[in-house]
């Protein structure tokens, strides 16, 4: 019972600002709450996202009915789908955070697990969302300027400028971007930038019961997360490592790094996740050759007619 | 909750939530904590962070086995045989927390000479009366003792008069024999009775490999001790079968056993539903209770007058000798000036019993016409009843019938909407109950308190007002009493003076007239009469009526007339203890472990450092510690009774025994009253098996409560035509019985439809694929649902054969966005003897694919 006993780990220990708030009734908004749901106070020209670490994930979705309720987003698909407990299918322009359920109750010799390696392990559950890409695709495709990055460094389209061209679907990698039918525009994720400005944290993370989903200032996050993996690795789950920061899967090509980036358990295609996302942009100077080739092919073939022709 | 009650003298949990965190080890049986208690499973990966193991055992593996270390498949309904088996391994290899279980707890008691245990008599105890189909208690009594039972949550009504069963008790305590070699004495018994709990046994029985299971008992063992405690989470999935009291008890004894009660990172966290259902037995919805854990007078028994139910009701020894004061400042709450010294205080205005009149005997009194009205608030029994089929038959019977909830939920739509209307069985044009909808209000459209799992009051304010004809439950209740005192306030009849007499002066607020609910919170908490200034704990409380108090373990939430401790959201901050007194209110006197007395030897120190928290300090001689204190502040550890004396109520106590709601003290690990099934839990199968017990003559509890009547017949033992076990259950994406979240589009797409999960194995020899339409049928009823196949449901080896084992989420109806039949169209009326639970959790079924519907 002593305070050294309860430190289980110093960025989700109780905040000593929460002895100003003593009643059930506050004043106002308590200024940057963010400080005491998730250690860490939001400022401008900082970069913020989201640590998703699977090992702690219950499969709850409160991180899915949190943000549809925050952003106001209607319900994607009323319909049983049949793949374990995950009814929503996939990331769209009006869910934006995504529960992904893969069941491998089974061992390598086919018979049923009884002795768990600690953590989540066997029914894996992962909460998707956007990765806020340190160099996004959507942003590079966005002819419009309707996407834009953020004094957060997290990537937003702004709705009154999105004039529905759809570029920026095919151009992410991760198949987040979508377009909505209703109004035709591109929606995602917005790491909460509203709620960011208000000094909150983002829905999902402060719904999160077992604080799954952390939110937080990006480095401060990997530091974590790797301590997390080598604390993992000590417990015997050696299969734990991190998507999306430098030099791991998902971080690929120009990526660089996601700033909302992930502890996976099992191989990224298990969780439908890229192994090595490719940036359009990548593809420039191969499909820049290749159309000049083209070109130059078809221009030498209409040469050759011509001078065939002028031969009769 | 009657076992815990029976087995450390509260019903109820005796840890915090967040204590869990402190545990060495996280055991989780009858509970998908994961799931139904996701806030709760917070602290129990807070102590995984630290290091701790966490068990699940279920049969099915859930979001809470996939968080665990070790998974143990357990067959529905033979939890008692695992447990057992624990019981089994900890006394054979000699692992139990001698210094502890010796001075906390009977272990050494001496039982009659005449008792005679299951183990003996093929499953039976003795005192078994198969007329009455009911147990005479006198040999399970301590020898010497005279059968008496500790006043608990579901206090247990013997069948009996209790008055038979009373004989002269001695001065003192029990006999007992701290050499543990008396045959009689409570070790010899439990060795005798869980003998054949062998590890072998229980693989046979629960099919639990063998391995797995002593993997769970050498953990539990390994981590509880004076370095180490083991914490325990249980919820509905051990309350849920007619065995479920004892599969608690079982628990009970494990964690006593093993000196995990009273202690930080111990104890047994009874997890509780969520719409304030600790609150719903503190304040009882139930029948069979007054407030604080009174309990209800009874025709049949010596209630007759206040006298005669006190003398009857109140414990010479331990805490409960103080019940006189508690009872007179209910009544005195309850009636005001009416109640006077010469009118017993007003006593003969409270209802007495005359039976069960629980849910299930409700719901055949309801097809016998002996019911006529019904009013259902936050309730929706016609898919959360048992044996639904029969229920919707059953409620053109009444008269009227009013519903109070958020939307029109089944219970309100059942006579136009049913598949009995779709089916033509019912007409609405023939249906001649009068049946009104009444808008509710939600949470945040209304102030108020609810009392959490581990006995936590906290407060909650309104955001916004209801919408239109909306009114909160409270409001609905100040009204409705305050127009039947309106409607007799000129009448002579005396049949009428309770309500006449009844004090309803809480005074109403705001446009909408809500009653002031602090008004009601101060009068739960209790004050002096008649200048009512708030009383701060429930030693103030008297009997002579100069004080009121509306559920007296309650007393201290609204401790001074300005300030309501539900309110308070004081959180120890880093570096405070980690016990958050100043957060809400816990019953009793603001205790957030039960019993922490025991959380230091029998000289008053920490049993060890690392679990330090409440102790003896000689210089200022008095307990002290993290938490407040559940032992008299100033009785020194080494304080002896003066048997010569004859001591009464806490002087009676030693200064080493901590359960002082017990009349010795110690906690029961063999209960000679209070439970109507036996002093030890024994297991057997459920009612309906597809196996016969593979441990005793005796197949099911011979106290079950059943009602074999047509439309509620139970499947015979291993019947061919039912050869399927069948389990139901909730999912985290819906609350209670979904009506807030099947209506909510974006709660409902998370789980938009009923399912069935099954066995890839079972699915096979079926013909079944995944999300295939299949019928689910038993003799109370058939639907058809999809079906979910899935690894996580496996086939278990059963006394050497194979059975299958499906589960169904319940909570389903034609309501909302969200829908799917009704899975307790199949369950039947049967309950546990103690509190007439039903067995949702384990029964049997047949199965086959195809649709029910015609033309589908």
């Amino acid at each position: 019972m002593q305070p050294a006993q309860r430190a289980f780990a110093g960025w989700n220990m109780i905040h000593p600002r929460v002895l100003d708030h003593t009643d059930s009734i506050l004043p106002g908004m308590i200024p940057d709450e963010s400080e005491l749901s998730a250690g860490v106070r939001i400022v401008p020209g900082r970069r913020y996202g989201f640590f998703t670490d699977t090992s702690l994930c219950i499969g709850c979705k409160a991180c899915e009915v949190a943000c549809k309720e925050w952003n106001l987003l209607p319900a994607d698909h009323i319909g049983l789908t049949g793949m374990s407990y995950d009814n929503t299918g996939s990331l769209s322009a009006t869910t934006w955070r995504h529960v992904t359920f893969v069941e491998k109750i089974r061992g390598a010799d086919g018979r049923r697990v009884s002795i768990l390696k600690p953590f989540q392990s066997d029914w894996l559950m992962m909460s998707d969302v956007c990765k806020h890409c340190k160099n996004a695709g959507c942003v590079d495709a966005c002819p419009t300027g309707a996407l834009f990055r953020t004094e957060y460094d997290t990537v937003v389209v702004q709705q009154d400028i999105c004039n529905g061209c759809g570029y920026c679907v095919p151009s992410c990698p991760f198949g987040v971007i979508d377009l909505n039918l209703y109004d035709g525009k591109a929606h995602k994720c917005t790491l909460c930038y509203d709620r960011l400005k208000g000094g909150l944290e983002p829905a999902c993370a402060k719904s999160c019961p077992t604080d799954s989903i952390q939110f937080g200032q990006v480095e401060e996050l990997q530091i974590r997360a790797q301590k997390r993996v080598a604390a993992l690795h000590k417990l015997g789950v050696r299969n734990a490592y991190l998507y999306g920061v430098p030099g791991s899967p998902g971080a690929t090509c120009d990526i660089d790094s996601l700033n909302a980036f992930f502890l996976l358990l099992d191989r990224p295609e298990v969780y439908n996740l890229p192994t090595a996302p490719v940036l359009p942009a990548a593809r420039v100077p191969e499909g820049l050759a290749l159309g000049m080739l083209t070109m130059a092919g078809l221009g030498l073939a209409a040469a050759m007619c011509f001078l065939q022709g002028r031969r009769k | 909750m009657p076992s815990l009650g029976a087995s450390f003298g509260r019903g109820a949990a005796t840890t915090a939530q967040w204590d869990i965190a402190n545990a060495n080890c996280v055991m989780i049986m009858g509970s998908n904590m994961a799931e139904a208690h996701p806030i709760a499973f917070r602290f129990a990966l807070q102590a995984k962070e630290k290091g701790a193991t966490i068990i699940h055992a279920d049969p099915r593996f859930t979001r809470t086995s996939a968080l665990s270390d070790i998974y143990a498949p357990v067959r529905a309904g033979s939890d008692i045989a695992f447990l057992g088996g624990i019981i089994h391994y900890l006394l054979e290899n000699d692992l139990w927390f001698k210094e502890y279980v010796l001075n906390y707890t009977d272990m050494a008691n001496i039982v009659e000479d005449d008792f005679r245990d299951a183990s003996e008599l093929d499953g039976l105890f003795s005192g078994w009366d198969p007329m009455t189909r009911s147990y005479h208690i006198d040999s399970w009594q301590y020898k010497g003792e005279m059968a008496r039972s500790e006043l608990a949550e579901h206090y247990a009504q013997t069948s009996m008069a209790r008055s038979e069963t009373f004989k002269p008790g001695t001065p003192g305590n029990p006999p007992t024999d701290p050499t543990l070699q008396n045959p009689k004495c409570v070790y010899q018994i439990l060795k005798r009775h869980y003998a054949a709990y062998t590890p072998e046994m229980v693989e046979r029985v629960t099919g639990c490999p063998k391995e797995t299971f002593l993997q769970v008992a050498e953990t539990l063992a390994r981590n509880s001790g004076r370095d180490r405690t083991t914490a325990w989470c249980y919820a509905v999935g051990w309350t849920h079968h007619t065995t479920g009291v004892q599969m608690i008890r079982a628990a009970a004894i494990i964690q006593t056993l093993l000196g995990n009660i009273g202690r930080p990172g111990g104890g047994i966290l009874a997890l509780r539903g969520h719409s304030s259902i600790q609150g719903s037995t503190d304040i009882p919805t139930l029948y069979n209770l007054l407030p604080g854990y009174l309990p209800q007078p009874k025709t049949n028994a010596p209630h007759s007058s206040l006298k005669q139910y006190l003398e009857t009701e109140t414990a010479e020894t331990g805490w409960w000798a103080n019940l006189p004061k508690y009872a007179v400042s209910l009544l005195r709450a309850w009636y005001g000036d009416h109640a006077r010294s010469d009118n017993e205080w007003g006593y003969q205005w409270v209802p007495k019993i005359t039976g069960d009149h629980s849910q299930l005997p409700m719901t055949l009194a309801i097809r016998n016409s002996t019911i006529r009205g019904l009013l259902l608030i936050g309730q929706n029994p016609v898919i959360g009843g048992h044996n639904t089929h029969l229920l919707r038959m059953a409620l053109p019977n009444l008269e009227w019938m009013v519903v109070r909830d958020i939307f029109e939920n089944e219970a309100a739509s059942y006579w136009y909407k049913s598949p009995e209307v779709e089916r033509g069985e019912l007409r609405p044009e023939d249906i001649k109950t009068e049946i009104f909808l009444l808008p509710a209000a939600l949470p945040g459209e209304k102030e108020g308190t609810f009392t959490n799992t581990h006995r936590l009051i906290q407060w909650h304010d309104k955001v916004v007002d209801p919408p239109r004809d909306s009114r909160s439950d409270t409001w609905f209740v100040y009204h409705l009493g305050r127009r039947l005192k309106n409607l007799y306030a000129d009448s002579v009849d005396s049949k009428d003076d309770p309500i006449k007499n009844l004090t309803w002066d809480y005074g109403t607020q705001g446009p909408l007239d809500e009653p002031v609910v602090e008004a009601i919170t101060k009068e739960i908490n209790g004050y002096t009469w008649p200048d009512r200034n708030q009383i701060a704990g429930f030693a103030d409380l008297k009997d002579d009526g100069s004080t009121a108090c509306g559920c007296w373990i309650y007393t201290g939430v609204y401790p001074t007339n300005d300030h309501n401790q539900a309110r308070s959201r004081k959180n120890d901050g880093p570096d405070g203890p980690g016990t958050h007194l100043g957060w809400g209110f816990a019953w009793p006197a603001n205790r957030r472990i039960l019993y922490n007395r025991a959380s230091a030897d029998p000289d008053g120190k920490p049993w060890s450092e690392a679990k330090r928290y409440v102790w003896w300090d000689e210089t200022a001689r008095q307990w002290t510690g993290y938490d407040a204190v559940d032992f008299q502040l100033d009785k020194r550890p080494d304080y002896q009774p003066d048997w010569p004396a004859e001591p009464k109520g806490m002087e009676a106590l030693s200064g080493k025994v901590p359960f002082i709601m017990l009349s010795t003290g110690k906690a029961c690990l063999f209960v000679p009253a209070g439970l109507r099934d036996g002093p030890l839990p024994t297991h057997y199968e459920p009612v309906e098996s597809p196996t016969a017990n593979p441990l005793y003559a005796q197949q099911d509890n011979p106290a079950a409560k059943k009602w074999s009547l047509p439309g509620n017949t139970y499947h015979a033992v291993a019947d061919s035509n039912y050869p399927y076990v069948i389990t139901t259950y909730r999912l985290t994406e819906h609350h209670s019985g979904a009506i807030p979240t099947r209506m909510v589009p974006s709660t409902a797409e998370l789980q938009p439809e009923g399912f069935a999960e099954i066995p890839p194995e079972l699915a096979a020899e079926k013909g079944i694929e995944n999300l295939d339409w299949v019928v689910i049928s038993t003799a109370r009823g058939a639907i058809e649902t999809r079906a979910l196949v899935t690894d996580r449901l496996r086939p278990f080896e059963i006394a050497g054969r194979r059975v299958y084992q499906i589960g169904m989420p319940w909570h389903f109806g034609w309501q909302g966005y969200a829908t799917g039949d009704i899975a307790n169209t199949l369950s039947a009326i049967v309950g546990d003897p103690n509190t007439t639970i039903h067995e949702g959790k384990a029964f049997t079924c047949n199965l086959r694919k195809g649709r029910l519907r015609a033309g589908t």
